[in-house]
């Protein structure tokens, strides 16, 4: 594969998707090719591979103009280092941080080598995700840990801190303002609360309950992990999924990311006092929820979505009952939007707040429906389409201006661009069986999965070993690139617009926390 | 004009909340059976205050859920109060994470009595998935004490109403500590 003038040597494992090994040393320099094209760093993780007699690894995932490249480079066992990559890629500085974290593997020349994902639950020459960590049970209840901020001094700054609990039903997380008056100087994030050990979970297990430890990893993007999990297991074990079941797997993701932006399209008219907005799309939430429910037998569509297909399949008179009730929401939500756009205090908070231009959100990485907000236009769906997406016509969705205005109008957009697609699948609905069982894995083999889900690129890059257990498993949510970009976004606005700001980005904790 | 297009998208809506063409019917008895039994306990309202102590967020979806207007929980007297300093039910999710531990109990503490945790979905009454690990305290019982546990993956939106409805009628609330 070609990415600059040289040829990298990366080998096709599947549509899009390449493989590829290297020394630390030409990791980097095809880092330096990959923004010089344009394109991202998307995930990095690492894993230890002493039992296998060689030292450890460090993996990273680009984006590129030929799809995704997984490049791997060996590091010693003593003392693994690679060189820093935070350099070229801003969004590399808190994934680095956590492969420090869990597994002593150092990048080399860092500005930032504070502590990430541990908070005190470890100590600091504790790495739990290396093969022979012990788990020895906490001694006893520990008080807060302590974090180094950074500070912002000077007459008049003072320091507002939230959390890691919140005031409403949000996931856990810490977050530092630097402000004068009410204007934010710096906001610094804390996370790593809902750490609970995922990857290390995922060790020894079989691969389908993989599928389903998977889609726990951001139970809000279940069938996007899921189906990136999936795909990475069959990838690997050479597998044929059947054709209804991949379409199926779509009508799933689909269903998805319309309750998601249903969700955060409500909240966001909450958000600025605008309580008939919330009502009104929790109503159709609601209602899409339920016919989920009814359809499928989960509201959330957990665990459907199964190693070699999905575990439950559509009939004709369920057919029309979604392809209904997708029309009426698709109307319903057209009203709504006639509402937000007419709605002078709602256009007045939303547009201009919490602003990432386009060229800041090139730099630093922001991806997913906030980076298609900021004009970074990427949609897996659309420029690297697995099956059946090569057969839709995915229109991407994209504005200019970053701000909240613009991350609700993407919402807008691809609420109407995932019902059609909702109707068009149903009606193209390929017949046949819905899953095939896996042939039994005999030796050890890896595999990865690229899902574009609501909130960005899922990416789960899996490990099988000869025994057919899962060796070890890295999911990755898109909110390990977006989250730097909400601190960025928010400097120079009021601390009273930062929840709406934050949640326009609804980002996941769990899902980068793991 | 955007309150012409809000009256009218109102009218026309109506109340989903009452009697509804597309509401389930037992649903509905077992949302005023609730609200009587809120009414006889509190002779008001009971204040609930959310902990987070690790979840995967799929059961915050559904208590995002229960706070649409379907279970118009406001009108049966259930609250989301903003403190715990403030609430009845501790309702908490997930696992306990290493990482909430602290800050799980100390939400706890925080609580004036009578005083209710309801632990809720399969990892806060069992671990879930996630279990017990060198990140994770397991079943939110390990970390304090617990009244009513509702299990499900997440527990759908009734289920929760019918927790926390157990915990709040059960009569004998923890004593301090």
């Amino acid at each position: 594969m070609r990415i600059g003038d040289h040829d990298w040597s990366l080998d096709a494992i599947g549509r899009h998707r390449w493989r590829g090994r290297m020394e630390p040393g030409r990791l980097l320099a095809l880092a330096r090719a990959v923004k010089d094209e344009g394109g991202q760093l998307v995930a990095l993780w690492g894993t230890d591979d002493r039992r296998d007699g060689a030292g450890f690894g460090i993996h990273a995932a680009f984006l590129t103009s030929a799809g995704l490249a997984w490049v791997s480079s060996a590091l010693a066992a003593d003392a693994p280092a690679y060189p820093d990559l935070a350099h070229i890629f801003p969004q590399a500085d808190r994934m680095q941080r956590a492969t420090y974290d869990l597994l002593g593997i150092r990048a080399e020349g860092a500005v930032d080598e504070r502590k990430w994902l541990r908070h005190n639950a470890w100590a600091e020459d504790e790495f739990p995700l290396r093969k022979d960590h012990a788990f020895r049970p906490a001694v006893s209840p520990r008080g807060p840990e302590a974090y180094p901020f950074i500070r912002v001094e000077g007459d008049g700054v003072h320091e507002i801190a939230v959390g890691p609990i919140h005031a409403g039903t949000i996931e856990p997380g810490h977050f530092r303002f630097s402000v004068i008056g009410d204007r934010i100087l710096k906001l610094e994030a804390r996370l790593g609360y809902a750490h609970k050990g995922i990857e290390k979970r995922f060790e020894g297990m079989d691969l389908a309950t993989g599928a389903r430890l998977a889609g726990r990893v951001s139970g809000d993007s279940h069938s996007a992990f899921a189906w990136a999990y999936c795909m990475a297991v069959e990838t690997a074990a050479a597998a044929t999924v059947p054709g209804r079941a991949l379409w199926l797997r779509a009508l799933f993701l689909e269903i998805e990311r319309v309750a998601n932006h249903l969700g955060d399209l409500g909240y966001l008219g909450n958000d600025v006092g605008l309580a008939f907005g919330f009502a009104q799309f929790w109503r159709l939430k609601e209602d899409w929820m339920r016919m989920t429910a009814s359809l499928f037998g989960h509201r959330y569509l957990f665990d459907r979505i199964v190693p070699g297909g999905v575990a439950v399949d559509i009939d004709d008179a369920g057919r029309a009952e979604l392809d209904a009730l997708a029309r009426r929401i698709g109307a319903e939500a057209r009203e709504l939007k006639a509402v937000y756009d007419e709605h002078p205090t709602l256009q007045d908070r939303f547009a201009d707040t919490g602003v990432c231009r386009p060229e800041l959100a090139a730099q630093l990485g922001l991806t997913g429906l906030a980076g298609r907000a900021s004009a970074q236009a990427w949609d897996a769906r659309t420029q690297f389409p697995q099956t059946p997406y090569d057969e839709l016509d995915v229109s991407m969705a994209t504005q200019r201006r970053g701000d909240v205005l613009a991350r609700a109008e993407v919402r807008f957009a691809e609420v109407h661009e995932s019902l059609r697609l909702i109707s068009d699948i149903l009606a193209r609905l390929p017949a046949g069986p819905v899953h095939a069982p896996l042939e039994p894995v005999r030796a050890a083999c890896e595999g990865l999965g690229w899902v574009e889900g609501w909130r960005g690129e899922v990416v789960v890059a899996v490990r099988i070993a000869a025994d057919g257990t899962l060796d070890r498993v890295h999911p990755h949510d898109p909110s390990w690139q977006n989250w730097p970009l909400l601190e960025m976004g928010v400097l120079g606005n009021i601390v009273p617009d930062f929840p709406l700001v934050n949640k326009s980005f609804n980002l996941s904790y769990s899902g980068t926390d793991l | 004009m955007a309150a012409t297009l809000i009256l009218r998208k109102i009218f026309k809506t109506g109340f989903v909340s009452e009697p509804a063409p597309h509401a389930d019917a037992a649903l509905r008895t077992r949302e005023q059976a609730l609200h009587a039994e809120i009414l006889k306990v509190f002779g008001q309202a009971v204040a609930i205050r959310h902990v987070d102590a690790g979840s995967c967020n799929g059961c915050e979806l559904e208590i995002h859920a229960v706070n649409g207007p379907h279970y118009n929980i406001d009108g049966m007297g259930v609250k989301f109060a903003a403190s715990p300093r403030h609430a009845d039910v501790l309702l908490v999710t997930g696992p306990v994470s290493r990482n909430m531990e602290a800050s799980l109990k100390r939400a706890y503490d925080a609580m004036p009595e009578p005083r209710w945790v309801v632990a809720m979905g399969e990892c806060a009454c069992s671990g879930g998935m996630f279990g017990e690990s060198y990140a994770s305290c397991g079943k939110v019982a390990n970390v304090i004490p617990v009244d009513v546990e509702i299990p499900g993956c997440p527990p759908t939106p009734v289920a929760l109403l019918q927790g926390i409805l157990a915990a709040v009628s059960a009569g004998r609330p923890h004593a301090a500590g």
